[in-house]
């Protein structure tokens, strides 16, 4: 029993892990610049999709695959930004819903084109198959290592965030972005280079759910719910708040899942609208 | 719209609201080309009984997002709870009358709107967003979780809707259908029009544009509000009762998200506030997928992702939005 206990906690958490990597950009840019982007989840499928092709046509191995997904979804979402999203931010919340989520049709129409509509399995590393016994339970090595990946990057999120100019900069920007400029900082680049990091983000959490939830072109627009729910639980610009929403979703839904598996995800959105009824801001946002 | 009134000052404001209620040549056109299916397309008339059936669901979205400004991805809830009474009905309770169906779909469709209209008025922006979604998703696992009621992912199976009046038969041609369909729309419609263009209308408007000076004006919001979702909910579950008695069967698919997202697109599509919008968009939306779909249904999602990026890009307003800026400039 405790045992089960154990394992529901750790692949909750393995999960919430990766759906923290996948939103963590989302939060920042939408406390930035108010700009619903639900495209998000589309780069993230962007990142799974470079992570196939490099190790199936080049043979590349899965771990240098990874910055290379990062790369790629950032550098596709800053041209977005220049051409399309800029032009949408004094937009009301409507047609940004609406111009982001034509583009994720966009993109699974595109996905379907170039990769068909089947999943895109991959094979893993040795090292990273398998599972680790401790204590009697047995653990799964590729989740511990989502877990020590995604528990770095908070790390380093945390260390940019609170400890370097650019950082400051980014919160002046989220508390009071009139105030900001005001003060001299360029909020449009802050705000774009933001966006890139955010969207690499996102590409490298699609790499990494590959081998937990799998990749077909419906990739976006399946996980944007999910995204959507860490980011507005979690509160708009916070991110402690969205790494306790992911962590919160990912535990709920597995717990969900494997305690009362007839009732789905029913719980996950009854806890959903029950939080944002009683804190419409989120767990930790501010506005 | 506003702006008119603005202009004539002098304008008693129920000489306003009676100038509005008006009928004008193009919508009695409009109406008119309603009726062309029956002369030139009766292959398509199940198709067209479609298209009437989803424009009248996006008619009650359009009361609530057109007019009230409530930003909403979950309504297909109230359309599914709809097609599920009716269907319930039928095939648990052998009931199969359908213009009792249509009443009590409404009613319950209605309760279950009045109910989430506490909620719905809370919140904005993001949150209200995500809590329709939420609220959507939440009646889909429902539905789901309950399937000894619902049937389950299989539908409902054994649904037979009963002679309407006890005199007119559905037929395979789909005859019976497109006229029920389009005469429960028009009703619907009327209804509509006549909301939008009460004071009450006006109101919702007025909650829309600036819903922090309704309340200094001397207007309760939240009670508008919760009104006007009461009512979109309603009709949005005569929708689904419709879907149920014409084609005779019921599917989760009723309450997915896909539906509670199609309709919005087809709203903007067509142009939000102005409610020939609704009618428009579902008729363009529908004819390109039974057209493209046929060719390669993989890649519509193609086409309505562009043509939803396009309409945001340059046309704000949605093709009649459009079009009325194209004959103003005209004038």
């Amino acid at each position: 029993m405790i045992g089960n206990i154990v394992i529901v906690l750790f692949d909750g958490l393995a999960f919430g892990m990766l759906l923290f990597v996948l939103s963590v950009g989302l939060t920042v840019t939408l406390g930035l610049m108010n700009f619903i982007n639900l495209a998000h989840g589309a780069f993230g499928m962007l990142g799974g999709y470079v992570t196939v092709l490099l190790m199936r046509q080049y043979g590349w191995p899965f771990l240098l695959t990874l910055p290379m997904a990062f790369l790629a979804a950032a550098l596709v979402s800053v041209v977005l930004e220049r051409v399309f999203f800029r032009r949408l931010y004094r937009a009301g919340e409507l047609n940004q819903v609406l111009f982001t989520i034509g583009l994720v049709f966009v993109a699974a129409a595109g996905a379907t084109y170039f990769f068909g509509t089947g999943q895109q399995p991959i094979v893993l590393p040795s090292w990273l198959r398998g599972s680790v016994e401790v204590a009697g339970i047995r653990f799964g090595s590729y989740r511990i290592f989502l877990i020590v990946v995604s528990l770095i990057i908070t790390a380093l999120l945390f260390f940019t965030l609170e400890r370097t100019r650019f950082g400051a900069k980014i919160r002046a920007a989220v508390d009071n972005q009139r105030v900001a400029q005001a003060l001299g900082l360029n909020v449009e680049r802050i705000f774009a280079i933001t966006f890139a990091l955010g969207s690499g983000l996102a590409g490298l959490g699609g790499a990494l759910a590959i081998e937990i939830v799998g990749l077909d072109p419906s990739f976006g627009l399946h996980f944007l719910v999910y995204v959507l729910i860490v980011v507005s639980v979690g509160g708009l610009g916070s991110i402690p708040g969205s790494f306790l929403g992911a962590a919160l979703l990912g535990i709920g839904d597995v717990a969900g899942k494997y305690l009362v598996p007839e009732l789905g995800s029913f719980l996950i959105y009854l806890l959903l609208v029950a939080i944002l009824l009683i804190r419409p801001t989120g767990l930790l946002g501010k506005r | 719209m506003l702006q008119s009134q603005v202009s004539t000052p002098a304008m008693q404001p129920v000489a306003w609201i009676r100038r509005r209620n008006r009928w004008t040549i193009f919508e009695v056109l409009f109406w008119l080309a309603t009726l062309l299916p029956f002369c030139f397309f009766p292959a398509y008339l199940n198709l067209a009984s479609q298209i009437a059936i989803t424009a009248l669901f996006a008619l009650s979205v359009d009361l609530v997002l057109g007019y009230a400004g409530i930003v909403t991805l979950g309504h297909a809830m109230f359309f599914g709870l709809g097609a599920f009474t009716v269907g319930i009905l039928s095939s648990r309770y052998g009931w199969g009358e359908p213009i009792s169906g249509l009443f009590l779909a409404a009613l319950v469709a209605g309760l279950a709107g009045f109910a989430s209209s506490f909620l719905i008025v809370r919140v904005q922006h993001l949150a209200l967003i995500m809590v329709t979604l939420g609220l959507g998703l939440l009646t889909f696992e429902l539905g789901n979780a309950l399937s000894w009621l619902t049937g389950g992912t299989d539908g409902l199976t054994g649904i037979s809707t009963w002679n309407i009046f006890g005199y007119f038969r559905f037929d395979l041609w789909g005859y019976t259908a497109y006229s029920y369909s389009l005469i429960v729309l028009f009703l619907c419609f009327l209804l509509c029009r006549v909301i939008v263009n009460s004071s009450f209308g006006l109101a919702l408007r007025g909650i829309r544009e600036n819903v922090k000076r309704m309340p200094a004006i001397g207007s309760d919001y939240r009670w508008h509000l919760r009104v006007v979702y009461t009512i979109s909910a309603a009709i949005a579950g005569v929708a689904g009762a419709l879907l149920t008695q014409t084609t005779n069967t019921v599917t989760l698919e009723v309450l997915s998200f896909q539906r509670s997202a199609d309709v919005v697109v087809m709203l903007i599509l067509g142009g939000t506030g102005r409610l020939y919008g609704a009618i428009v968009g579902a008729v363009i939306f529908l004819i390109a997928r039974d057209q493209l779909a046929g060719i390669n249904p993989q890649y519509w999602f193609l086409w309505i992702g562009l043509l939803l990026m396009f309409v945001v890009m340059f046309m704000p307003k949605g093709i009649l939005g459009g079009l009325a800026r194209l004959v103003r400039r005209e004038e």
